[in-house]
């Protein structure tokens, strides 16, 4: 069972959010002693579900939660926008996939960076993805 | 008997003007340094007028009515060169609410009966009270002018490209290499190329705190409109926790030579220009 410790919203509505909402998961996982490999494991994989957000969902919101399961503590991030969401999932989670000109590597290259992820979307309503990180995943 | 309040301002507008200077010059925060007191007879007279034309009865109690656009305008542009000469929020306040005092002390002497001198100081207050806001507002939109320009100025600067040696440049980023940086430092790196003519180029990412993939792309966009100018680009500054990252991610730098510190980047740089660094050795020599 999770527990939650503490939560933190933050809007993201600009590019000038990114920055500042990297910084804040840091802080966090900072807080909780998580190692300096899996912090910047995080706040890489924050920072590609933030700017698909701005850039395809036209911004959204984001939560920062310290998460605590058995022994173990954690960050969990949640990403949720009310843009035009994403038809097919597997293929928006394939390498080099990206209807943006850019690399493709964003969702599927923050799957591995995480300990656990979750994609859901409805065209025409929204994208919401969850990640967890565990302090020692 | 009601008070023509439009009639009364626009009689006593001197004598309101002359009060509000007198509150102004006496008061400690006054910029004597920022402006002249003449540009600020000239400034406050301009707005007075415009105050004293616009209002009336039936407006008093409305601020928003159109009435008072060109006031709110006139305003607005005060406020916003104040931001620009670095006027703080207080003083720009006291700018508007000296005049409040004037107007309320002019309406005490001038308006007898009680109950009309509540109402048009009411409605005098109230107004200035929103003009009062809409300096504020204004002000800390002339000071985010001010910082979304230095921001620009952060990004030229903080973007230098130095020569190491010749033939050889290196550019340290520091911060995140988002796309209008992207484009100053390419910028400028192409063109010292250009200017040095210089063979390689050391891209030193140790301030680089995240290597997301649009920082990757950016990177990668940079070294190829490199090694179209015929030089060759190294990475150097990858801290152990981004090259794993960047691994994970899927990124492929395979085809980029990267170095874990800028001197080991500059030793393979001096190694593909066959130049050599050496001790010497000193002999003493004896007579
Ligand atoms: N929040 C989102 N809303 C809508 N579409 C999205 C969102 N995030 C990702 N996508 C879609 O998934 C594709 C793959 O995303 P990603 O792996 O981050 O690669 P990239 O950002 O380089 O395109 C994007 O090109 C886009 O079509
Ligand atoms: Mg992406």
């Amino acid at each position: 069972m999770i527990i939650v410790l503490s939560k933190d919203a933050m809007a993201i509505q600009k590019e000038q959010d990114v920055v500042p909402f990297r910084n804040r998961v840091k802080e966090y996982a900072v807080k909780i002693g998580m190692s300096l490999v899996n912090q910047t494991k995080l706040i890489t994989a924050a920072s590609e579900l933030v700017r698909n957000m701005l850039k395809y969902g036209g911004g959204g919101s984001t939560l920062i939660e310290v998460i605590s399961k058995g022994r173990e503590n954690g960050i969990r991030l949640t990403f949720a926008d009310k843009g035009p969401g994403i038809k097919d999932i597997p293929l928006a989670m394939q390498d080099g996939y990206s209807t943006g000109k850019s690399l493709g590597l964003g969702l599927p290259g923050a799957k591995r960076l995480v300990s656990e992820f979750d994609i859901k979307s409805t065209p025409g309503k929204g994208t919401t993805v969850t990640v967890i990180k565990w302090k020692n995943g | 008997m009601s008070v023509n309040t439009s009639k009364l301002l626009q009689k006593e507008r001197k004598k309101i003007l002359e009060l509000w200077m007198k509150n102004q010059l006496a008061d400690d925060s006054l910029r004597d340094d920022l402006m002249t007191n003449e540009e600020l007879r000239v400034q406050s007279d301009e707005l007075l007028t415009a105050l004293t034309k616009s209002v009336n009865d039936k407006n008093l109690s409305n601020h928003q009515s159109s009435d008072f656009d060109q006031v709110f305008e006139i305003l607005s542009g005060i406020s916003i060169t104040r931001a620009r000469q670095g006027y703080s929020p207080r003083e720009t306040g006291a700018y508007i609410f000296s005049l409040k005092d004037a107007l309320l002390e002019v309406l005490q002497d001038e308006i007898t009966d009680p109950t009309e001198l509540f109402r048009v100081s009411m409605g005098i207050s109230r107004l200035l009270d929103s003009f009062g806001v809409t300096t504020f507002e204004t002000f800390i939109k002339g000071r985010e002018e001010v910082i979304l320009r230095q921001t620009d100025e952060i990004t030229e600067i903080s973007t230098p490209v130095i020569q190491l040696w010749d033939g050889i440049l290196g550019l340290p980023i520091i911060g995140t290499l988002d796309s209008s940086r992207t484009q100053v430092v390419m910028e400028n790196l192409l063109q010292r190329i250009v200017e040095t003519g210089s063979s390689i180029a050391i891209l030193d990412i140790s301030g680089v705190p995240a290597v997301d993939s649009l920082v990757a792309q950016h990177l990668i966009k940079t070294i190829n409109a490199t090694r179209l100018m015929g030089a060759e680009c190294i990475i150097s500054g990858i801290r152990p926790e981004i090259a794993q990252t960047v691994v994970h991610l899927g990124i492929d730098l395979s085809n980029i030579v990267t170095k874990a510190t800028l001197a080991s980047a500059l030793k393979y740089a001096f190694s593909i220009t066959n130049l050599e660094v050496r001790k010497t050795v000193k002999t003493k020599t004896t007579f």
